[in-house]
């Protein structure tokens, strides 16, 4: 319990962040590890902070409907918590098959 | 059951696939099979190249056939999905379903490969003819549609 509450004090808690085919160029990094801010409550939230760091971000999210999200490997809405996911994607919609 | 997931490089055996599903069985009394090939429409594509979401694919695949193994009546289930550089005729996927009886395998296989499209993460890039790189493929709205018919 006492982590937690550290963690919360210090405001931050590192994710790793992975982008995928053209999200994946646009933002100019295949994945980073960020400290995002502890108080990011959805998918959409954290959409907002990355397009606040540059121009790639914002180009990669530029049509925010568009981009998917997976948190943990698992698919997500843009309205989902955050919660405790360590690892989240960003990609475009798949074209496997 | 088990479904059998594999993400890979190399290409696979439609053959050796079957024959090591109904290995030592008798019970099986339908196998449908879809592959998935490289198509050049008009003899400018020099390859596709896939790239995917290691483990993440791997997971996502698992949770579509284990959704198709509770829908279904099946007693095997494979899904391979390659990635990298895929050449004009070569195979990029395959799907196994076999079952008692030829409905529950045919809706199977064709249940996984709606899902696998829309819900896989992969994504496919053109390597054109004349040597420059084409774009990602666009998704497809009526893979979309096909996926929502099981829902």
């Amino acid at each position: 319990m006492s982590s937690v509450v550290a963690t919360a004090a210090a405001g931050t808690r590192p994710v790793r962040i992975v982008y995928f085919a053209w999200v994946r160029e646009r933002v100019g990094l295949p994945e980073e590890t960020l400290d995002i801010p502890a108080d990011l409550a959805t998918v959409a939230d954290l959409v907002r902070w990355l397009k606040a760091r540059g121009e790639g971000y914002e180009a990669a999210f530029a049509d925010e409907a568009v981009v998917r999200v997976a948190l943990d490997h698992v698919h997500a809405k843009p309205h989902a918590a955050l919660g405790t996911a360590r690892e989240i994607a960003f990609f475009p919609p798949m074209t496997g098959g | 059951m088990t479904p059998l997931i594999r993400i890979q490089r190399e290409d696979f055996s439609l053959q050796d696939e079957i024959d090591a599903l109904s290995a030592g069985r008798a019970d099986i009394g339908a196998v449908v099979s879809f592959i998935g090939l490289c198509r050049d429409e008009a003899g400018t594509l020099a390859a596709l190249e896939l790239e995917h979401y290691p483990g993440m694919a791997e997971a996502e695949i698992s949770r579509v056939a284990t959704e198709a193994a509770e829908r279904w009546p099946l007693m095997g289930l494979v899904a391979i999905h390659r990635y990298g550089l895929i050449r004009p005729g070569e195979q990029i996927v395959l799907v196994l379903a076999a079952s008692a009886h030829r409905r529950a395998a045919f809706e199977a296989a064709d249940f996984m490969m709606d899902y696998l499209k829309t819900r896989a993460p992969f994504w496919k890039r053109e390597h054109r003819a004349d040597g420059t790189l084409g774009g990602w493929v666009e998704a497809k709205a009526e893979d979309d549609d096909a996926a929502r018919r099981w829902s």
